[in-house]
């Protein structure tokens, strides 16, 4: 199979939706000649035109409330939001408009939206274009949410988000747009709250999302070559989540570590933990650990940024003293 | 700047049938006894949550609506109810969906604050002040987007022109020659606070900022909004829009219905003044007698014939159905 950047990924899948539908548009900010900052769009409006690749001003939320109305009149938006930090700016079209529309027209309108972006620290950015946002929408009922881990899941998800009759946000990873995968020549596309199985594994299940899959894989080599079997699984969706796989899959190795870049408190970790607590909680020989993004605004220092995200050492800890039956603090979780 | 006010009125006396001019009466009238019904639902608690009235208002959405076509989209605001009934839709439906009942326009789940229509063109009220104005310009993006020759007409009060959105989108707007009006509804407050207090410079001035051509318009006046808008819409359709109307008028109740005792924000005398020299249908009602359109009589009748049906709305609406539980967490997402 040949391999492309994740970047390249995203730009086939768009390309491809937007000459199989005249409704579909991108617009954003410096989409056009510019190809965003990352380049991830660069050639499309050499092909669609800036009637279909329309650049912005630099105002989030009037882009994003005009994509909300073109949605809901028969066009097909993708909103470029250049750093997912931004989100911010556009909560209310968002969260208030996109999201509600359906359900308060008691489904008579909806609100066919793609919004790209982007999470991810460690690129030395600061604390306002490194964060990993994607809890707070996931929280808000009406949006879906995607979280690409490979070139192969940024183009098939993006497809199947493009099709969706629903508001989908979709968080790629910034660091990862140079990554290559295997992306197969022909079609395909990656349906919603479908999990897949990185690996299997018999002694601990690392539930991972995004750029955290690299890692949890890494943390699954690391402790394979001690003996101990971790299974990965990257729900590629959070919403929808495939709460059965996971679940299935705790049931089988009795353990689990829930890996996400977003903040560890009240996030997607916190989350799928509860889920696991409440569905699987006779299956499990140790509590379902949470490991986040540090609870602080990401720090520009390298030397302190680093500190701040989850990593394959920290990751094949944890799992260590799960699988030897520890606490985090060293005590047995079986002591009497 | 330009202000078309009797100059329009007589334009509009020229173009218009009397067939017309009756069906805007009739539509002024279907606003306020909409309102005046609604009003006594909240005051005799027979109505869960409360409403934004819009009588006093009614040429301005009459005026506009009946310049569009059943395509023509509009985007409306938590005082929207006099929007929905221009725009064409049925009291039934409207009271059903103010008293929360499954055949409510949005199966009773949006209420008086989201009360859409799509198929009118109404793609719904708002309750964030100013949050529809993104919705509005995007249904213009789309129109040219596939070559459609649709305007939308975005309503708003003074309020929201406190909003950052607006510029945001007026100026897209602008550049991109997106066929949309955006008509602010100027009532003289924004909600509890005089419009004086809010809004520095002027209002239209703001919209020719950006190149948009501003008219300011008495809203009292059916005649002159509907020509003006007549005018502008036509002009939308062969690519010369966006255009911005700020149309004069007044809310005849507070900023809600709960909002009773207001001398603090506005005087008693100055809600007289309105109501007894400046009614939108008192003053179009003389113009049809004095034109020989309509007798006092035949004006009385349809008043009548209108009340009757809004009751008979009111009383269906009360004994309708509420949704099934199980459509609790049905159309949070579309299929």
């Amino acid at each position: 199979m040949r391999e492309i950047t994740l970047s390249q990924a995203v730009n086939e899948a768009l390309a491809e939706e937007m000459r199989r539908d005249e409704t579909v548009f991108i617009i954003g900010e410096d989409v056009a000649e510019a190809g965003t900052p990352f380049k991830v769009l660069s050639g499309l409006v050499e092909e669609f035109g800036t009637a279909r690749v329309v650049d912005t001003p630099i105002a989030e939320p009037g882009f994003m409330g005009i994509a909300v109305g073109a949605a809901m009149t028969g066009s097909r938006p993708v909103v470029d939001l250049m750093f997912g930090d931004f989100i911010f700016l556009i909560m209310d079209q968002l969260c208030n408009q996109a999201a509600k529309t359906h359900y308060m027209s008691g489904g008579k309108l909806s609100v066919p939206l793609v919004l790209r972006t982007n999470l991810g620290a460690t690129r030395r950015s600061a604390a306002q274009h490194s964060q990993s946002l994607h809890a707070l929408v996931a929280h808000i009922p009406g949006l879906k949410v995607a979280l690409p881990s490979s070139a192969y899941e940024a183009k098939g998800l993006m497809k199947t988000a493009i099709r969706d009759n629903n508001p989908v946000v979709i968080f790629e990873d910034k660091l990862m747009y140079q990554e290559k995968a295997g992306v197969p020549d022909e079609e395909y596309l990656i349906p919603f709250g479908v999990a897949n199985v990185k690996r299997e594994g018999t002694d601990i299940t690392l539930i991972a999302t995004s750029s955290m899959v690299q890692v949890a894989e890494k943390a699954a080599e690391i402790l394979a070559a001690e003996g101990i079997s971790a299974e990965v699984i990257d729900p590629r969706t959070i919403v929808p989540l495939d709460e059965a796989a996971l679940i299935k899959s705790v049931k089988k190795t009795s353990r689990a570590i829930v890996i996400d870049e977003g903040h560890q408190s009240y996030g997607v970790t916190s989350e799928i933990a509860s889920r696991l607590n409440e569905k699987a909680f006779y299956h499990l020989d140790a509590p379902v650990l949470r490991m986040g993004a540090m609870d602080v605004p990401v720090p520009f220092s390298p030397a302190l940024e680093d500190l701040t995200v989850p990593t394959p050492e920290g990751v094949a800890a944890n799992a260590r003293k799960l699988v030897a039956g520890e606490m985090l603090d060293g005590e047995m979780i079986h002591a009497a | 700047m330009s202000t078309s006010k009797t100059k329009n009125s007589a334009q509009a006396s020229a173009k218009h049938n009397a067939e017309d001019f009756l069906r805007m009466y009739r539509q002024m009238v279907r606003i306020r006894t909409f309102e005046d019904n609604a009003n006594q639902l909240y005051l005799s608690a027979k109505m869960p949550g409360l409403t934004h009235m819009y009588s006093g208002e009614e040429a301005v959405a009459v005026g506009i609506c009946e310049a569009l076509r059943v395509t023509d989209k509009i985007t409306s605001t938590h005082r929207g109810h006099g929007h929905c009934v221009a725009k064409g839709a049925e009291f039934k439906e409207m009271f059903c969906e103010l008293l929360g009942k499954e055949e409510g326009y949005c199966r009773g789940k949006g209420g008086s604050m989201h009360i859409a229509d799509q198929s009118n063109g109404n793609l719904g009220a708002n309750a964030i002040v100013g949050g529809s104005m993104g919705i509005a310009t995007g249904a213009a993006f789309t129109a040219k987007l596939l070559g459609k020759d649709d305007v939308t007409v975005c309503f708003f009060g003074d309020g929201a022109t406190a909003q950052g959105l607006m510029y945001e989108v007026m100026n897209m707007a602008a550049l991109w020659n997106l066929p949309i009006i955006y008509a602010c509804e100027n009532n003289g407050y924004s909600e509890y606070t005089k419009t004086a207090e809010i809004a520095a410079g002027s209002i239209t001035g703001r919209a020719e900022a950006f190149g948009i051509e501003a008219h300011t318009v008495d809203g009292q006046d059916v005649l002159a909004v509907n020509s003006l808008t007549e005018q502008l819409v036509e002009r939308c359709r062969k690519g010369e829009g966006p255009f911005f109307m700020e149309l004069m008028t007044y809310r005849y109740h507070g900023h809600h219905v709960g909002d009773i005792n207001r001398e603090y924000y506005r005087s008693k005398d100055e809600e007289k003044d309105w109501r007894e020299n400046k009614d939108p249908i008192t003053q179009f009602a003389r113009h049809l007698t004095s034109e020989g359109i309509a007798t006092e009589e035949e004006l009385e009748a349809m008043q009548a014939e209108i009340k009757a049906d809004a009751t008979a709305a009111v009383e269906y609406a009360l004994k309708a159905k509420y949704p099934d539980a199980s459509e609790v967490d049905m159309h949070v997402y579309a299929a």
